[in-house]
């Protein structure tokens, strides 16, 4: 116990945060750094909802420890608009009306954020092998959709 | 002078002058010269409708927002009458606690039974249209001409013989102060400029940003975390725990017993809340219900299957019993439907801050009044001395009507006054301490003739009652009518058959589970039923089960014209590509009329591939035709993840699924786009967010039984190792 810190880079800022190194990202994100954008769903890396990029690739926070984050880079949802312009994802999600509830939503922008930049033209199946997220309320189709209209502007 | 009470950010300055009891609802105020203002001052026109000097137009939504866009199509009708800018419209929640101030001037806030339009459309349109008329009494009064020679438009008032124009914000303040009109005319449907169009949703930008807040995002000054168990068997109690052991991990601030049968951890943060939680050594009394289990259960439901057991009437003609006794052909079969959990993706959660002399729950709630009648109770105070704020909610299909997460944070927060509590749920607390869809079985029996002709159908359900465990008063002499969803006689979850001899009933075995309403509620399991079964029917007179439907539906002309549609879009009447195989299924439920039908492929005859799916629907009016089909294709997600990756099993008197890992939902791959028909006919007001549901499972099923020719009688598909491809 006592004090433990840890170095983390979270939207390019580096940042010293007092939490034990065994804390799930998630939560450090989360309750010690502020950023409420990283959804916590299910803990178990099984839902999505916590999507970040650890040094641009889509990770699920809730199954990365702070330790294992030190040293990298970590993008969240709020570090996603760059100079002050949404990503164009985000763009994208508003143009195509994509969320209901939105809680998921974070997270699946985060997924396709990063399906993009590896794979700038996806075919559908390309979707659908990486994209995972569990959506209840059943945006998938919308989903989709924006991922073409960005793939194909 | 106005005497004013401020009560928070969010809230808006109320003259005293509108509390009081029996006002009508909030267009017709008798403020008199007092003038309500919203929190920055803006006046008030009505309860309804706020405008800023800079014309924003700020509209009071009572029901909650979940995802279901109702936000959105309350804001289109209201804006539709008040003849706004639709880009200058905002919207605001008012709480509970200025609503029972006030007198209740916005009505019922419940979000649920797909009531979020239908039950409101009346009164928010008047809303608007009232605001409307005293805002262009206002110019006239200005203009000193009559009101008659003025006329409104995009937030813009012109008198017409001169051409002069003013704008809402700058007659509003005058507006707030006139009486309003007692009668005011609504449009015509086929008038809407706003209403009825597939408009953007208000509440969008947020969600792409991660600034929206919801409960468990919400913070405080100084506020901490609770971590919450509650006894894994219902109906048990809390023994005891050891506080010691946990005290000194860090973080920790305080063990706090919650009710008879709860304990929370308190500290820092909900990360070392849950910690301090796990290690927490607690002992239950796991009460009578320890040794129940699904097996258990359904000895229990299948006894009620039985005739000589006591069942209530649901719908009932001819006689079905004599007729059956004597029929040429019987074919029977028996199905039955799991518990379900409604797996919200944000998980329970309320903050409160109990000061000793007041309290404030922030929270989604899909029923603030009743979240609000929670937290009085559980704090101890007078009602005026609490509030609750909803926040937008991660997802609600149900379970957010219940406040029992509202009651336990109320209790911490009464526990440690003057701090600000978040009580947040695990995934795992949230998968066995639910609401669930109610658990039935179902035995269908049909009768022909030497013609095959179906003379007699009956329906014997036996199973849980929602209503006796939640809503205890609206039984009927015993009877839950809610079981009937989709079967009853009229009305608007009425039948789509007329059958010459017709009983359906209800022999109720409640277990210890707590039902609840879960999207569809009643719909997914009778539709099942219904639908499967007369697709077993035709079929045992080789029939096709399109044309054995519709000979049955000629008296039922709504519930067979979306059945048309379907059909004639999937092509019904032309073979399906090979490998490919087709089923049907429509049903009534919240007043609208909805039908499905979907064509899948079987590998191995347990590899389903679903590729196309097609919804009609019948909603009598469609206020926003986007959301409708968001809310139609959604009802298929939901539907289809209960039928494959659903089910929730009891097992030593505890539900056994913990978390996404065990109740599983359908991902991006499996979901085909839905292809949406929207025929609204006009004359009445349907949900548009639960009907469909009804149709998912049994369109899959019956094109299960067309491409293999094997009957599934039990959901979920999982369970008979039936999978997606």
């Amino acid at each position: 116990m006592g004090t433990a810190m840890a170095n983390l880079t979270i939207n390019g800022k580096k940042i010293e945060v007092d939490v034990e190194p065994d804390t799930p990202l998630l939560w450090a994100i989360r309750e010690n750094i502020g950023l409420t954008g990283t959804k916590y769903g299910c803990g178990i890396a099984q839902c999505g909802a916590c999507t970040v990029h650890v040094d641009g690739v889509a990770m699920r926070s809730c199954g990365v420890l702070v330790s294992e984050a030190d040293g990298k880079e970590i993008t969240t949802i709020e570090g996603l608009a760059a100079d002050g312009k949404l990503h164009k994802v985000q763009l994208a999600w508003i143009e195509h009306d994509v969320p209901q509830c939105g809680y998921c939503q974070t997270g699946m922008i985060m997924a396709v954020a990063a399906l993009l930049k590896d794979n700038p033209k996806p075919t559908d199946q390309d979707i659908d092998e990486a994209i995972t997220n569990i959506c209840r309320c059943g945006t998938f189709a919308q989903v989709r959709e924006a991922i073409h209209a960005v793939a194909n502007a | 002078m106005n005497q004013h009470v401020m009560l928070n950010r969010r809230a808006f300055v109320i003259g005293t002058a509108a509390a009081g009891a029996g006002l009508a609802l909030g267009f017709n105020l008798p403020l008199g010269p007092t003038v309500a203002r919203a929190a920055d001052g803006s006046p008030e026109v009505n309860a309804w409708v706020v405008i800023r000097p800079d014309d924003t137009v700020v509209i009071r939504i009572a029901r909650s927002e979940m995802g279901q866009g109702s936000l959105t199509g309350l804001a289109q009708l209201v804006a539709e009458e008040l003849e706004c800018d639709w880009s200058k419209v905002t919207t605001e929640y008012p709480t509970p606690g200025q609503s029972a101030a006030r007198g209740r001037p916005w009505g019922d806030f419940s979000t649920g039974g797909s009531r979020g339009i239908r039950g409101s459309h009346d009164y928010v349109r008047k809303g608007g249209a009232t605001a409307r008329l005293m805002l262009i009494q206002a110019a006239a009064n200005e203009w000193k001409v009559p009101a008659a020679e003025c006329s409104a438009a995009s937030s813009v008032i012109t008198h017409l013989p001169t051409g002069r124009t003013t704008t809402y914000g700058k007659v509003a303040e005058a507006a707030a102060k006139l009486s309003p009109p007692s009668d005011v005319e609504l449009k015509d449907s086929k008038d809407w400029k706003i209403a009825g169009k597939g408009l953007k949703r208000l509440d969008t930008a947020d969600k792409t940003t991660g600034a929206m807040v919801y409960g468990i995002d919400f913070k405080l000054p100084g506020m901490l975390n609770a971590a919450i168990k509650d006894c894994p068997v219902f109906g048990g109690k809390l023994k005891s725990f050891d506080e010691a052991k946990v005290a000194n991990m860090k973080g920790v601030k305080k063990v706090v017993r919650v009710g008879d049968s709860g304990v929370a951890v308190v500290a820092d943060t909900w990360w070392h809340a849950k910690t301090a939680l796990d290690a927490l050594p607690i002992e239950w009394d796991e009460g009578p219900n320890a040794k129940t289990s699904s097996e258990t259960i359904s000895k229990w439901l299948a006894e009620g299957l039985e005739p000589s057991q006591a069942a209530f009437v649901g719908n009932q003609n001819g006689n079905a019993m004599a007729e059956i006794a004597r029929a040429a052909k019987v074919v029977e079969a028996v199905y039955n439907y799991p518990y379900q959990n409604q797996a919200t993706m944000e998980p329970m959660n309320a903050t409160a801050l109990h000061t000793g002399d007041k309290l404030d729950v922030w929270c989604g709630t899909q029923n603030g009044e009743a979240a609000f009648a929670t937290a009085v109770q559980a704090s101890g105070l007078p009602p005026e001395k609490c509030d609750v704020h909803k926040l937008i909610l991660g997802g609600g299909f149900g379970r957010r009507g219940q406040s029992d997460y509202v009651r336990q944070a109320v209790l911490i927060a009464k526990e440690m006054q003057g701090t600000p509590i978040k009580l947040l749920w695990s995934r795992e607390e949230d998968m066995q301490h639910g609401f669930y869809h109610p658990v039935t079985q179902c035995r269908m029996v049909g009768a022909f003739d030497a013609d095959n002709n179906l003379t007699a159908l009956r329906m014997r359900i036996s199973g849980q009652s929602i209503l006796a465990r939640l809503r205890p008063e609206a039984m009927i002499n015993g009877m839950d009518p809610a079981t009937f969803q989709g079967l009853a006689p009229s009305g608007e979850a009425a039948i789509g058959y007329s059958i010459p001899n017709l009983l359906i009933e209800h022999s109720m075995r409640n277990p210890h589970v707590p039902p609840g309403f879960w999207r569809g509620v009643n719909i997914n399991p009778n539709t099942i039923y219904l639908e499967s079964f007369m697709d077993e029917l035709a079929h045992a007179v080789g029939q096709d089960p399109l044309a054995f439907r519709r000979k049955l539906m000629a008296g039922h002309p709504k519930h067979l014209a979306v059945l048309n549609a379907v059909a004639e879009r999937i092509g019904w009447d032309k073979p399906p590509p090979q490998g490919v195989y087709r089923g049907l299924a429509q049903v009534m439920g919240y007043g609208s009329y909805v039908a499905g039908a979907a064509e899948i492929s079987v590998t191995d005859g347990s590899k389903i591939k679903v590729h196309r799916i097609v919804a009609a629907t019948d909603p009598g009016y469609v206020v926003n035709p986007a959301q409708v089909e968001r809310q139609v294709a959604g009802s298929f997600v939901y539907g289809l993840s209960a039928l494959f990756y659903g089910g929730c099993t009891v097992k030593d008197g505890r539900i056994e699924q913990t978390n996404f890992d065990t109740y599983n939902s359908m991902r991006i791959s499996e979901m085909p786009k839905v292809e949406t028909i929207l025929m609204p006919s006009g004359g009445f007001w349907g949900g548009v967010g639960e009907p469909t549901i009804g149709v998912a499972a049994p369109a899959v099923l019956n094109a299960y039984f067309a491409a293999t020719g094997k009957r599934i009688r039990s959901v979920p598909l999982r369970q008979q190792n039936i999978s997606f491809a």
